[in-house]
């Protein structure tokens, strides 16, 4: 079994340009990003010999695009967390000695869609006979869904629900690269655009461009790199399912229950070592969803704890810190940039650097609760 | 029973597979198929040849009672085709156990009228000849 700590990223990037850039296509993005990640890390492509990036029949483009010669190659695609798997299966690839530094990439032209991925109806599937005849359209109208039973459940409010934005916003105006930086009050949550009831403009992410990648290698090796290892100490992944009207239960994600506890088990922490968090905010509900079903808060208290400034600035479990998928940026696989703002508050170069961040937990949602990836990083070897 | 209010042109429309067929057939003929594992005796959707709680292939379909109550929902307020918003993205459950996504109507679109857990029954709504789709609506009465 892999030990804490064994495995590092030594190199982190995101694209040049993040929001709108129409200038790249979308494996342009994955590339621009790689490179940059390769100079953070001081990495030539003849140095890489792993690559994981989602797609079908994606890894072979972009190995040959960036000039890669991989012996290890991981197309691992499950929605916006599939980064976290990345992490998660490079560490085990690096650890079994199949390879010995795996690059991860994610590139998307999600606003400016230049060769962006299509997504075409699949009226066969399961989904397609049992969900898309009753009109979901994309995410807004699908992720949501189970928002109304949770709030019945547990009494939770319109006015929490917005207040997780607000807080967010107010990480992204201390961070130059968020799209969103104006702050905004629970009041203008609730005055936006409604979109899919019980969300308006506000509580939905953005949509963007951009890209961003990682380089791992085994901790041994990771001291000689120009940048601060930034260790992993555990990792967790599950599935459900991609049908959200199958879910076992509106008010919990299983594949959160598996994968947060499963990463923290590995990295032997408790929640009191959780210096910084970051929970994949496609929409207003994820963050009380992940706090709950990682045990930060008790079922039903998050929307309390959030109200109570705990997440903010200042607060005592600083979350999203980047302004997340809500402010900062959201491409559509949003994954990537929660890890990215993990490893630049460990390293201590986050613009909205939170002092002394020695753990981060960062935790990943993929397309409507279907999957979940969760990773956990230290700035110390264990 | 009225018949409920006829579908816009362009919704989504299901393709049956060898698996699914059953399903479809039945909501042509009025009834809503459910499967029922012989062994265990777990209810389950979305149709599939086997249990998906003990993995036996011996299961039987079976018409459920067609009752239901609203689990949860969104009101999608942007124009999609075949559709015209405000709109309702229901999940109800059956009353036998499992849950399936559905439109609500003969009901105001609106948090106001859509109450979770008020009781539903099915309304079979032809989507063209081959296939008939199962929405719902407030159930009517004791009758219900």
């Amino acid at each position: 079994m892999i030990r804490p700590g064994e495995i590092a990223i030594v190199g982190a990037a995101e694209s040049t340009r993040i929001g709108s850039v129409p200038e790249m296509s979308q494996i342009m993005l994955h590339a621009d990003a790689a490179l940059n990640a390769m100079a953070d890390a001081g990495l030539k492509p003849s140095d890489i010999d792993g690559l994981a990036c989602v797609g079908n029949m994606f890894p072979q483009q972009l190995a040959h695009y960036l000039g890669l010669v991989p012996r290890w190659v991981d197309g691992t695609g499950v929605g916006g967390c599939s980064f976290m798997l990345h992490v998660r299966h490079a560490a085990a690839a690096i650890h079994a000695g199949y390879c010995r530094m795996v690059l991860i990439t994610h590139g998307e032209s999600g606003k400016s869609r230049i060769n962006a991925t299509p997504r075409p109806a699949e009226p066969q599937s399961l989904s397609g006979q049992f969900e898309a005849p009753y009109g979901p359209f994309g995410p807004p109208t699908l992720f949501p869904i189970p928002v109304l039973r949770y709030m019945k459940t547990y009494g939770v409010t319109h006015e929490m629900l917005a207040m997780v934005a607000v807080v967010q916003r107010e990480w992204a105006a201390r961070n130059p690269r968020a799209a969103m930086r104006d702050p905004i009050t629970v009041e203008d949550v609730l005055n936006s655009r409604m979109i899919a009831y019980p969300f308006r403009l506000l509580q939905c992410c953005l949509v963007t461009d951009g890209g961003g990648a990682l380089i791992l290698t085994s901790a041994d090796r990771a001291k000689d790199f120009p940048q601060k290892p930034v260790y992993i100490l555990g990792t967790g992944e599950s599935v459900e399912t991609t049908m959200v009207s199958q879910m076992e239960d509106f008010t919990s994600s299983r594949a959160f229950r598996v994968a947060g506890p499963t990463a923290m088990q590995a990295a032997g922490i408790s929640h009191a070592d959780v210096d910084h968090m970051m929970i994949y905010d496609a929409f207003a509900h994820l963050p009380l969803y992940g706090l709950e079903d990682l045990g930060f808060c008790e079922r039903g208290e998050a929307g309390h704890f959030i109200m109570a400034r705990n997440t903010a600035p200042g607060g005592k479990l600083p979350l999203n810190t980047n302004g997340g998928g809500l402010s900062y940026t959201h491409t559509g696989m949003y994954g990537m940039f929660a890890l990215q703002e993990s490893v630049r508050q460990v390293r201590g170069t986050a613009p909205a650097q939170v002092p002394g961040v020695k753990i981060s937990l960062c935790h990943g949602v993929g397309g409507m609760f279907s999957a979940s990836g969760t990773v956990v990083m230290g700035s110390e070897r264990p | 029973m009225p018949l409920p209010t006829p579908l816009s042109p362009g919704r989504p429309k299901p393709e049956p597979t060898p698996e699914t067929q059953h399903f479809w057939e039945g909501t042509r003929r009025g009834e809503l198929r459910l499967q029922r594992c012989d062994a265990c005796a777990k209810v389950y959707f979305p149709p599939r040849p086997f249990c998906p709680a003990c993995a036996s292939r011996k299961v039987s379909v079976f018409a459920a009672s067609g009752r239901a109550t609203l689990h949860s929902y969104v009101i999608h307020h942007r124009k999609v085709p075949g559709f015209e918003p405000p709109y309702a993205i229901a999940v109800v459950e059956l009353a036998e156990g499992p849950r399936m996504m559905t439109n609500i109507v003969d009901c105001p679109q609106t948090p106001e009228a859509l109450v979770l857990d008020m009781p539903l029954e099915v309304a079979f709504t032809p989507l063209d000849e081959q296939i008939t789709l199962p929405l719902f609506r407030p159930a009517q009465g004791d009758a219900a």
